[in-house]
């Protein structure tokens, strides 16, 4: 018998369509980096909490810290703006204030990683104390 | 003839606090999510330092200054706190995930190392601050 149901009608209602999990694998991607970022962030915020301004921009002229700053500021957002999301999701239910909360999210986020990516750029290409 | 739509399938529903009888795994689950607030802010305070540090030296020592004083101390022992409890309790996400430690006994003793984590480690970090000087 033939089915007159177009393929989203029939699609609809039975799960991902493959690309579902994306937001899944992506947070636990960014997590597994995150561990060890952030371990390395902790480290690093004590060995230079006390070394003042001139110190900061001499750690952040090596490539090494600098690398993996930005690498944990993306990492972090990235990670952020999904968790957050799915908060957002589950708790707010008006759909006028979910959608405007989910973008404000979103724009926070990348704002904040562009931000955060470029000053510390800025600063170890100028190459250490100014 | 024309078949009539089918009919959503129901959705779960996320847990909410109210249905839910207190339990350590319940506190690490929704402490979780607060943790993860916490670190967005952290993020943010990240972003100020980032954003101090390239305007000159002038903004640089006023936000220093601002993360130095009483408040900003409390609220970096907060952040840290908040880290290594969502780190902790994100390892357990991560087991979870490869079908490992759902026991009930066992999600109690691993929620119950992540509180134990989150607080040795926070305490650690800020006591190696003090040792250093900075505090």
């Amino acid at each position: 018998m033939a089915d007159y149901r177009t393929a989203l009608g029939r699609a609809r209602g039975l799960g991902s369509a493959k690309h579902g999990v994306g937001h899944f694998i992506g947070q636990r991607v960014s997590a597994v980096a995150l561990i060890v970022l952030a371990l390395w962030g902790v480290w690093s915020a004590l060995s230079i909490a006390a070394s003042g301004y001139d110190g900061a921009r001499q750690w952040l002229g090596e490539p090494v810290n600098a690398a993996l700053l930005v690498l944990l500021a993306l990492a972090g957002f990235y990670h952020v703006r999904i968790g957050t999301g799915v908060i957002i999701e589950d708790y707010i239910h008006r759909p006028a204030t979910k959608a405007t909360l989910l973008i404000a999210n979103t724009f926070v986020c990348l704002a904040g990683a562009a931000l955060t990516a470029i000053c510390l750029l800025k600063v170890a290409f100028a190459g250490g104390p100014s | 003839m024309v078949e009539s739509k089918p009919a959503l399938r129901a959705r779960p529903l996320s847990p909410r606090l109210e249905v839910w009888r207190w339990h350590i795994t319940l506190a690490a689950s929704i402490l979780h999510r607060l943790t993860g607030m916490g670190l967005y802010a952290g993020l943010l305070i990240l972003a100020g330092w980032a954003l101090a540090l390239a305007s000159g030296p002038d903004t640089y020592g006023a936000y220093a200054g601002l993360l130095a004083s009483v408040p900003g101390k409390i609220v970096l022992f907060a952040v840290t706190v908040c880290l290594f409890f969502h780190m902790a309790n994100g390892v357990r996400h991560l087991a979870w995930d490869s079908g490992l430690g759902f026991k009930p006994a066992t999600a109690d003793v691993t929620a119950w190392a992540a509180f134990a984590f989150a607080a040795a480690a926070a305490v650690g970090v800020w006591v190696l601050l003090a040792v250093n000087g900075v505090l």
